[in-house]
């Protein structure tokens, strides 16, 4: 009840300054929130095309042929599916699984430990990042845009500077307004939820949205509200993926991480470098004990179309992950289950149609522009022997 | 330096203590407590209920939350001299459940003292726990400190050894709230003699941690937040300069202050109290209760339980409570009070809200 007034008044406050804004930046698809912008980082046109210009940009990158749209494709839901985890730089990987830049822009933190408070924060790392992109420092990257003609006059144009005067600032605010205008709502769900169309759903659909709320319980960290869904509570849980692997060692791996007193961009390399400390999760940014083996709740908007799963891409399908659940936080039924294991992970009890439900929900969360994308649902029917 | 400097130089020490803790969990914060190489502390589990379904089958739930505290405690650094379990480890009384519990506490790195609970206890009056765990009641000196550990979950002998058919129905009735036919918890006279004893020998300056399952002080007769000698008890630990009592029993964080004896309780590992109707979602093994729980996310079943870890580096108790989905809390002797007390907690500002919608 009162989450949803105080959303009322908040929307009551909004009317005004939305019709003013209405020009400079469109309403929001159906099933989004007004989309956040920073006050000193405002959209406009000219912006987010020199952002989308060095997003694909592959020269800011050691071997010349790694941009940010590597492993953030447009054609594939601004990911690199079906990669497990992300290859860079010469072919070399990291650890996580390259999570979609669709919607990014609701999440108060970015990256899967949320080790960056913003999109332009996050878009400074991956340049650096020895097994990503590899520069040495940003400076390349700044030589670039202050000499090559068809930056120098856009910079000018969009932040009033040239030359020497171009920073790092100027280069992730454009990328960040680019990447705000990756949102996408307007699914079947949206339509039957929040659009009054009672049929854009088939009926094993809604008996999968009935489960999502309901038995499966999904929709505590996925969260669906009244009038909206962003699908992620923008917060961390340890829920049984990865830390299984270093069970045994966390006392070591915790111990030296705390011992070596890293910075933030000192944990963006080392998480990326060693699949272990990578999954400490959470931990190797807050440094709890409730941040053990937790990553970030991702949306699941356009979920059916960047398999694999989960933070390391370690589940295949959508079919996968929902068995992980229903056993309980552990994707093999018999395997020991974290120590460390979120409150809330427990067996479902979820039967066999159950889950295809569930899973075939899921596929309704696909906005139109990405319907045409490869499944990665893995319903039944679709796996054969 | 007088009395009035000590108590300021040690509230200072807290303070920063403080602020260390809520940052770094893992580590413990050194502190001076006279000669460094006294300092010290210990970690506090207890409440896991641990409750047996049939065949090799136990709640998940409880399982969950004291598997979690172990490993979590055995992360400490630097790592606690010892580790307490505050009673109430089975739900009732079975040797599976006191089997299967033993088990998740021998994965504890470090050495392990218990306190009786009645959970404990009413089913073969504590003998297969004995075999377990060791004496009902003892005492043991540590680094400075005196530690006594009592049975407080006794009660009269007419309801204990007449009333009841079997020993089942027996611990049925003394885990029942509110229960017309349940019995207050007591230490008892022959306990109490021991203890006077057991405190003859020791100097009246020595700082005196006392453990007990259900509060040495009286709270709620209905839920036995009470003890019927407290008075007694109290009497006999009066003469002492700083005394601590330690109690599990009501799950919740209390603290309080009669004469020179500080009371702190502890969390639990299985559940909290009271918890809101809405806890439980599903079927559940929770007991049946009607009081509302101010908060506590229905989804999160580790939320309003936790563990702690104490240190003792004033010769008074600081409690600090690793609480999940919550903001870690401090409770310590505030020497200018005279009294332990949660001094973030004293600020209405950064009091959580009650949670009025579920």
């Amino acid at each position: 009840m009162k989450k949803t007034a105080q959303f009322m008044l908040l929307a009551a406050g909004l009317v005004g300054a939305a019709l003013a804004a209405e020009k400079a930046t469109p309403s929001p698809p159906l099933g989004l929130p007004p989309l956040p912008i920073p006050a000193d980082n405002p959209q406009t046109p000219e912006k987010v095309a020199l952002g989308k210009k060095l997003f694909e940009d592959k020269r800011f990158s050691a071997t010349g042929d790694v941009a940010c749209a590597n492993c953030h494709e447009a054609r594939k839901a601004f990911t690199d599916s079906p990669l497990h985890v992300s290859e860079g730089i010469r072919r070399l990987n990291g650890t996580r699984n390259a999570p979609t830049v669709v919607n990014a822009a609701y999440f108060d933190s970015m990256f899967w430990d949320g080790r960056s408070p913003s999109l332009e924060d996050q878009a400074l790392h991956p340049f650096l990042n020895p097994v990503e992109m590899a520069l040495p420092s940003h400076e390349p990257i700044l030589a670039i845009v202050r000499t090559d003609p068809s930056y120098a006059t856009v910079f000018e144009q969009v932040f009033g500077k040239k030359g020497a005067t171009i920073t790092m600032t100027e280069v992730t605010k454009a990328i960040a307004a680019f990447e705000r205008t990756q949102v996408t709502g307007d699914s079947p769900f949206d339509r039957y939820s929040f659009g009054g169309q009672s049929d854009a759903l088939t009926p094993a659909q809604k008996r999968g949205f009935d489960l999502f709320v309901n038995k499966g319980r999904c929709v505590s960290c996925h969260l669906v509200e009244q009038t909206q869904a962003l699908f992620t509570d923008n917060r961390f849980h340890n829920i049984g993926v990865g830390i299984n692997d270093i069970q045994k060692d966390v006392p070591a791996l915790a111990g030296e991480f705390l011992k070596a007193k890293a910075t933030l961009a000192e944990v963006d390399k080392k998480v990326l470098a060693d699949k272990r400390t990578s999954e400490l999760g959470r931990f190797a940014v807050d440094r709890t004990l409730e941040g053990l083996g937790a990553f970030k709740t991702p949306t699941l908007r356009n979920v059916a179309v960047t398999a694999p799963y989960m933070h390391d891409g370690s589940l295949k399908t959508l079919r996968d992950v929902i068995v992980h659940y229903n056993n309980g936080g552990v994707t093999k039924k018999d395997d020991p289950v974290n120590d460390f294991l979120s409150g809330g992970i427990r067996p479902l009890n979820l039967t066999e149609p159950e889950i295809d439900d569930l899973v075939t929900f899921m596929e309704a969360l696909t906005s139109p522009e990405y319907a045409g994308l490869p499944s990665g649902a893995g319903t039944k029917a679709e796996v054969k022997p | 330096m007088n009395p009035t400097d000590a108590g300021r130089r040690y509230f200072l020490k807290g303070a920063g203590a403080l602020a260390a803790a809520s940052t770094l969990p893992l580590s413990l914060v050194k502190l001076a407590f006279a000669d460094a190489a006294q300092d010290f502390t210990f970690a506090y589990i207890s409440d896991a209920h641990i409750q047996h379904i049939e065949g090799t089958k136990f709640v998940r739930n409880w399982d969950r939350g004291l598997i979690r505290a172990v490993a979590e405690t055995n992360l400490l650094t630097p790592k606690p001299d010892f580790v307490m379990f505050g009673g109430d480890l089975a739900q009732l009384g079975s040797k599976p459940e006191l089997d299967h519990g033993g088990e998740i506490l021998s994965k504890l790195r470090h050495p392990l003292h218990s306190v009786m609970g009645e959970h404990d206890y009413y089913l073969d009056l504590g003998e297969y726990w004995s075999k377990l765990f060791g004496p009902h009641h003892y005492s043991f000196d540590h680094k400075g400190v005196h530690f006594v550990v009592l049975n407080s979950v006794l009660t009269y002998d007419e309801w204990t050894f007449n009333r009841w058919p079997t020993a089942e129905q027996r611990m049925l009735e003394m885990a029942g709230l509110d229960n017309p036919n349940g019995s207050p918890f007591m230490v008892g006279e022959k306990q109490r003699e021991w203890l006077k004893k057991d405190l003859e020998a020791v100097p009246k300056t020595t700082p005196v941690v006392v453990f007990s399952h259900s509060p040495l002080q009286k709270i709620y007769k209905g839920w036995n937040f009470w003890t019927e000698d407290a008075e007694e008890v109290q009497a006999i630990l009066a003469p002492f300069e700083k005394v601590n009592v330690i109690y599990g029993h009501v799950h919740q964080i209390q603290y309080n202050q009669i004469g020179r004896i500080s009371f702190n309780a502890v969390m639990a590992t299985a559940w909290p109290w009271p918890y809101p109707a809405t806890y439980a979602q599903a079927e559940s093994a929770m007991p049946v209760l009607t009081v509302p729980m101010n908060r506590a996310d229905p989804f999160f079943e580790r939320d309003a339980t936790g563990w702690q870890f104490i240190d003792m580096n004033t010769g008074r108790v600081t409690m600090k409570f690793n609480l999940y989905n919550n903001t870690n809390r401090v409770v310590a002797f505030n020497p200018a009070t005279g009294r332990p007390e949660d001094r973030d907690f004293q600020d209405p500002a950064k009091r959580i809200p009650p949670q009025d919608h579920y």
